[in-house]
């Protein structure tokens, strides 16, 4: 902590967030806010005086509300950076200045109360997220009462009672007489591995946790009584059975079952009952102290950043990574790295573990001090262009500019350019063309599909980052689904052309999906609304034409929904079998001479 | 900056494509559901297809070396591989062609493995005549791919490392120590973050902070 803190090369923002991500990999520009200390930090010098005069009393968050701190304060004796800071909605004295015992006592006249937040923007070649866990809050599990009995004690109070730097100086005593507890209970799986509350995944780290705390308490107490109810244990990293056979030497016992309720006693100790599954009998425990064993759960600002920078989750509500086993710490989008329980429940030595090969994937991506862009850029044609600035509109990169009253051609920034090709799909005149993803290109696949047997086929067109993805995670699930589902592959669902889907229809295609990232996930920021717009569009053309516009499908399908690509697949399929030959021979027929795009033959 | 561009569509005059095609067995991961010879086989009839055949393993250094001599020796000058998604391989094949001396935006992929074999486990059959139209979607693409080529542009040198818990405080130290300057955010008043909580950490027994 302290290297981090002095080390010339790293620049630390405290008391911070992420408020913006702009630009691509090798030039992010980031804006962040810094919230004012009104202390200044380079001044103080962590002395104490102004806490000492501080007349709010406030609970302490990092003891978890087991002891108290001042309006000004330092987070705990270690912290980094030491200096202090004021809670300004706890303090008395800012407006009007009614207080102000901390300024009349600091030395170094560090305490500044006009100080306000700052926006900071930086740029940056590479991001790490790091953004860690949040401890899964066990007051919804009632049988345990932890909001009604204050000696059940949550894993993370029970860390801070037992460390010397913690509010009792690492004396174990009990919340409601401050006496040693003579016998203490840890339930496991408290939010981890439930279908019915807290979260269906294994937390990871509990398990140890607990076996961890339970020498503790037997190095410090060897005659402490010290019991642990569990479905398994899961001691299977290196060095982690040695811990566990130690924990059962020293005489804690292992109970199989998690109790099904805890109810106070009259000395306010607590009565477990559980059902044990080794001895197939009801039990109850009396123990004068209850520790839960909580999950882990995906931090709380993990959503709001990953909308930010346009990442995917896991179901589960951790960030996912752009390969589960080759690319473990890469995200989707380049240049975006993940490090620690952000990516999913881990201990420290994972953390650090996945930390240093985050460091060196973005050493790796900016060594060479320059980065290759991919050539999957949009061109205009400019002898097509009618300068009308559908293209410009529809950008999401704001990369095309068009002099629509000079009537002069559309240009665009090849280096903003993602390549998601919504102008392209949007360009009513065939002016611009997307490398690698043309028209022709992609015809041609469609061509290629409905050459034979096109009433048997279903056409999908699916984006790279989502729904692609999602259709591979399903065949790693080996999840399966009729053989007659033909993908065609697009960066973007914004880059499927209205012409595409009438030339599906038109070649016989009985139905037809577009899929792509959820709205609020798409790669390419909003492209997708455009999509979303699009087949609406198509939907009421075709209900003009008299085609059924349930033929045309759209479903957003993430990464993660190998499940949902599986189902919807399923769906199709089904739909498929509605669609009669005399419909679709009609189809074509009315699509040849109708007054929609089509290739050009 | 758009030194890449290309015209919309092949000049006239220009020689017409040589394609070959690959269908990977993938091991058994392909070949147990997909008849691999026989896709391949029907892959030959396409225009364009100088050279069709399965392969045991596409990826594997003899598989490249064995596409990367047939490029030069049959002046290949575009290739299906139709084996994994290209989600997995496709920068593995794109650097072979590379090698090879064709421009790496010259390969298509046909995924016969997620988004067929796999998923089609119990109809051969039907498995087999979905990668056969698979593999010619994927010559109808590569028949119209044209050679790009990759721009440069500068980076800075920086990274911002977002949470500064263990994992955040790691990787900014060793980015620093390896020269790079390093903006550490964190949302909390000081770093440290759960870590910083716990008494001792298991497996050494030792404090955490």
């Amino acid at each position: 902590m302290t290297d981090a803190g002095r080390h010339p090369r790293i620049k630390l923002l405290t008391l911070s967030e992420v408020k913006d991500v702009r630009g691509y990999v090798g030039n992010f520009e980031v804006t962040i806010i810094k919230r004012a200390k009104y202390v200044d930090e380079t001044e103080c010098t962590a002395c104490g005086d102004c806490a000492a005069a501080c007349p709010v009393v406030r609970p302490d968050e990092f003891n978890m509300g087991l002891s108290s701190r001042k309006a000004i304060y330092s987070a705990f004796p270690q912290a980094v950076p030491s200096s202090y800071q004021i809670n300004i909605k706890e303090c008395l004295g800012h407006n009007p200045a009614v207080c102000s015992k901390c300024v009349d006592v600091c030395e170094k006249k560090c305490i500044n109360f006009h100080m306000s937040d700052e926006e900071i923007v930086e740029e940056v070649g590479s991001i790490i997220v790091a953004t860690g866990l949040t401890p899964y809050d066990p007051t919804e599990l009632d049988e345990y009462g932890y909001s009604r009995h204050e000696n059940v004690l949550t894993s993370l109070e029970f860390e801070r009672l037992v460390n010397a730097g913690g509010p009792s100086k690492g004396k174990l005593i009990r919340p409601t007489d401050r006496r040693r507890p003579k016998s203490v209970g840890f339930i496991q799986c408290v939010g981890s591995r439930s279908r019915r509350k807290g979260k269906e995944y294994c937390s990871n780290i509990c398990c140890m946790n607990t076996i961890k705390s339970t020498l503790v308490l037997k190095e410090h107490y060897p005659d402490m009584e010290v019991k642990v109810f569990y479905i398994d244990i899961r001691a299977f990293g290196k060095g982690f059975e040695e811990l566990y056979t130690r924990s059962r030497r020293l005489g804690v016992k292992f109970i199989r079952g998690l109790p099904g309720s805890a109810t106070e006693t009259a000395d306010r100790s607590l009565r477990v009952a559980v059902e044990n599954g080794a001895s197939n009998s009801l039990e109850f425990h009396e123990l004068d102290m209850l520790v839960l064993a909580q999950g882990v759960q995906p931090a709380p600002s993990t959503q709001r950043l990953q909308e930010i920078m346009g990442l995917q989750l896991t179901p589960d509500g951790f960030y996912l990574e752009a390969h589960p086993k080759l690319q473990p710490v890469d995200a989707a989008t380049r240049g975006v790295f993940y490090a620690g329980c952000a990516e999913g429940p881990k201990d420290i030595k994972e953390s650090v573990t996945q930390a240093s090969a985050a460091a060196v994937r973005a050493i790796r991506l900016m060594h060479r001090g320059e980065i290759t862009t991919e050539p999957i850029t949009a061109e205009v044609i400019a002898e097509n262009c009618t300068s009308c600035g559908i293209c410009a509109k529809v950008c999401p990169y704001n990369a095309i500019s068009v002099e629509v009253k000079k009537r002069q051609p559309a240009v665009v920034n090849q280096a903003a350019c993602a390549g998601c090709g919504t102008c392209a799909a949007e360009c009513r005149t065939d002016a611009i063309s997307m490398n690698h993803f043309t028209d022709q290109q992609l015809v041609g696949q469609v061509d290629a599909m409905l050459n034979q047997a096109p009433d048997s086929k279903i056409l999908v067109f699916a984006c790279n980052w989502c729904s692609y993805a999602g259709a591979d995670y399903a065949g790693v699930s080996r999840l399966q689904y009729p053989a007659n589902v033909h993908l065609i592959r697009v960066m973007c669902s914004g880059r499927v052309d209205e012409k595409f889907i009438w030339e599906g229809f038109r070649q016989g295609a009985p139905v037809v999906l577009v899929s792509g990232c959820h709205i609020g996930d798409c790669h390419y920021i909003d492209a997708n609304h455009w999509t979303e717009k699009r087949v609406n569009r198509l939907h009421k053309k075709m209900a003009k034409l008299g085609i059924r516009p349930e033929r045309l499908q759209l479903e957003w399908i993430s990464a993660a929904e190998g499940i949902r690509f599986a189902e919807k697949m399923r769906q199709m399929e089904a739909l498929r079998r509605s669609v009669s030959a005399e419909e679709i021979a009609e189809t074509s027929e009315l699509l040849a001479n109708a007054k929609v795009p089509l290739m050009e033959r | 900056m758009s030194n890449h561009t290309q015209p919309p569509q092949p000049a006239e005059g220009e020689p017409t494509p040589r394609i070959g095609v690959y269908v990977c067995h993938c091991g058994l991961n392909i070949a147990q559901t997909v008849n691999c010879p026989q896709v391949a086989d029907k892959a030959a009839q396409a225009d364009d297809v100088v050279l069709s055949t399965d392969i045991t393993y596409a990826c594997s250094e003899p598989g490249q070396q064995q596409i990367k001599q047939d490029i030069i020796d049959r002046q290949l000058d575009r290739v299906v591989i139709a084996s994994c998604s290209p989600r997995l391989h496709e920068p593995t094949f794109k650097q072979m062609a590379q090698d090879a001396g064709i421009n790496p935006y010259m390969v298509e992929m046909a995924n016969l493995r997620e988004q067929c074999s796999w998923v089609h486990m119990n109809d051969q059959d039907q498995a087999t005549a979905k990668a056969e139209t698979l593999v010619e979607m994927a010559v109808s693409r590569v028949r119209h791919l044209q050679p790009l080529h990759e721009d440069t542009l500068p980076l800075t040198k920086r990274t911002l490392v977002i949470g500064g818990g263990i994992a955040g405080i790691q990787a900014a130290l060793d980015l620093a120590d390896s020269g790079y300057e390093v903006t550490l955010v964190e949302k909390e008043p000081s770093i440290g973050g759960m870590m910083a909580r716990l008494d001792k950490t298991f497996p050494t027994m030792d404090c955490s902070i």
